[in-house]
């Protein structure tokens, strides 16, 4: 068994670097816009409001798995020069993107008014108020939903397999097919629980640095 | 000149009128209290100087810098352009009744903060001025802590301190001591009567009777959107003139004394 797992190993190594990659990528890319459709949600112009409702239907209301489809085939993305691997990373910003926009949300309702007006009165700049007073209230709030999400998300790469991205899942189903054996869906299993198990403690040193106020 | 001239303020929530045409100016070194049942309308009065609410029609200045007048046959206030009113911020602070400090900073940082933001103050000697304001407040030894490690009275006189940190021409107070434990609010008043002493310009919606009595030039009597009355606060306390202003106060005379005063409400 020893013998297969070394052999199961160094062929998950590239699929690896392509989970980790869709991870870190989506993150980057949906983070920030997650904050702009929050915007829009609470914008006080009706129409952007009622745009970015439909969008947060849209995303949170359909399986990734066929936006994932849609994006490859639907839009003929790959078509246009994109790989696969970026245009998975393209629909799992956007729909990463209405889950966060959600959590932020939730995250700056929660802030009292008082201190918006605390900051007003003081004279802060909108932008001031919102990234020196708001924002660092807000993440301390949101930490733990951002947690799961984050969480889903390292399960959630596994989906880009129907584009045929060769991720962990994709290659060690493929290994399963070949070997006969249960095992390289174990290997996968236990690199998804590792790396959500960096994510778990990374969320949790940061809720702990954070403790320092209430 | 007046620091401070509102003139036929009116202001209105949904259908209710909350200000009916209120008209009052505070000369420079003046302590003015507003008293008054909850929902006269004192708070919302405080909120609209200070630009937290909008008026709907009247004029306020501040000195010289107009921050909204309404214009002959016109029945909607205009404000000033942006840049006149945060001029107008500067001359201007705030305490409210729940203090509303920054959690995330320290106290020191709740006391620079704005200094270095907003008023492009040097770092150094923010804190440095910080740190004579904590000494006045009598929290010297706590510019470390952050405002969740502080009492509440602690906490209101950290909240005292930022807002004289921008060096304001006048200072307003709301209800201070409404969300403070009976035995915290002296400490408050305390700071308060010296900063009176000090001829800072206040204006302090309060229902603590006896010290509106005490350390005010003037008290100024509201209720349902109106001054009933207003004048010397011995005159306006202890001899009301209109029936509504003995009614409100015969609370307070029945008790005795200002600390064991409550609202009616």
């Amino acid at each position: 068994m020893l013998d297969d797992i070394v052999s199961i190993l160094p062929q998950m190594m590239e699929p690896l670097l392509v989970t980790v990659t869709l991870f870190a990528f989506t993150l980057l890319f949906s983070l920030p816009l997650g904050l702009l459709v929050a915007f829009g949600r609470m914008s006080r112009i009706r129409p952007i409001r009622w745009i970015m409702q439909v969008y947060l239907l849209v995303m949170r209301g359909t399986p990734l798995m066929l936006q994932l489809i849609f994006f490859w085939f639907g839009l003929g993305l790959g078509s246009n020069g994109f790989t696969r691997l970026q245009t998975a990373i393209i629909a799992f910003s956007l729909n990463y993107a209405a889950y966060f926009a959600e959590i932020y949300r939730g995250g700056i309702e929660s802030i009292p008014i008082g201190q918006r007006e605390a900051a007003n009165v003081l004279g802060f700049s909108k932008s001031q108020t919102f990234f020196r007073i708001i924002m660092p209230q807000v993440v301390k709030k949101i930490l733990p939903p951002m947690g799961n999400e984050f969480m889903t998300l390292v399960k959630d790469t596994s989906l880009a397999q129907v584009i045929a991205v060769v991720e962990i899942t994709n290659m060690a189903s493929k290994i399963q097919a070949r070997m006969v054996s249960i095992l390289p869906i174990v290997v996968a299993g236990i690199f998804y629980l590792l790396m959500n198990a960096i994510v778990s403690k990374g969320f949790s040193l940061a809720e702990k640095k954070l403790s320092y106020y209430r | 000149m007046n620091v401070l001239t509102a003139q036929n303020i009116q202001k209105s929530f949904g259908g209710s009128e909350v200000l009916k045409d209120i008209s009052f100016a505070i000369g420079e070194g003046e302590v003015l209290s507003i008293i008054g049942p909850s929902g006269s309308g004192k708070s919302t009065l405080l909120r609209c100087v200070t630009l937290l609410e909008r008026i709907d029609s009247g004029r306020i200045a501040y000195g010289d810098l107009l921050m909204a007048d309404t214009p002959a046959g016109q029945a909607k206030a205009v404000y000033s352009e942006g840049a006149v009113l945060q001029q107008i911020r500067r001359r201007f602070g705030l305490v409210f009744q729940n203090f509303n400090l920054f959690p995330h900073f320290t106290v020191m940082r709740n006391l620079t903060e704005a200094p270095v933001r907003v008023g492009k103050k040097d770092r150094k000697a923010a804190e440095e001025q910080a740190r004579e304001l904590l000494t006045k407040v009598g929290l010297a030894d706590r510019e470390t802590a952050y405002p969740c490690e502080l009492s509440g009275g602690q906490q209101q006189r950290v909240a005292i301190a930022r807002a004289l940190a921008m060096q304001p021409d006048i200072l307003f107070f709301d209800e201070p001591t409404s969300a403070l434990d009976p035995e915290l609010t002296g400490d408050i008043l305390k700071v308060i009567r010296g900063l009176a002493e000090e001829r800072m310009t206040m204006v302090i919606v309060t229902h603590e009777m006896a010290f509106a009595r005490d350390v005010s030039d003037r008290v100024l009597f509201m209720d349902g959107g109106v001054i009933v009355e207003q004048g010397d606060p011995a005159q306006v306390i202890e001899h009301p003139q209109s029936e509504r202003t003995k009614a409100f106060l015969s609370r307070f005379h029945q008790n005795g004394s200002g600390r064991e005063w409550s609202d009616p409400a």
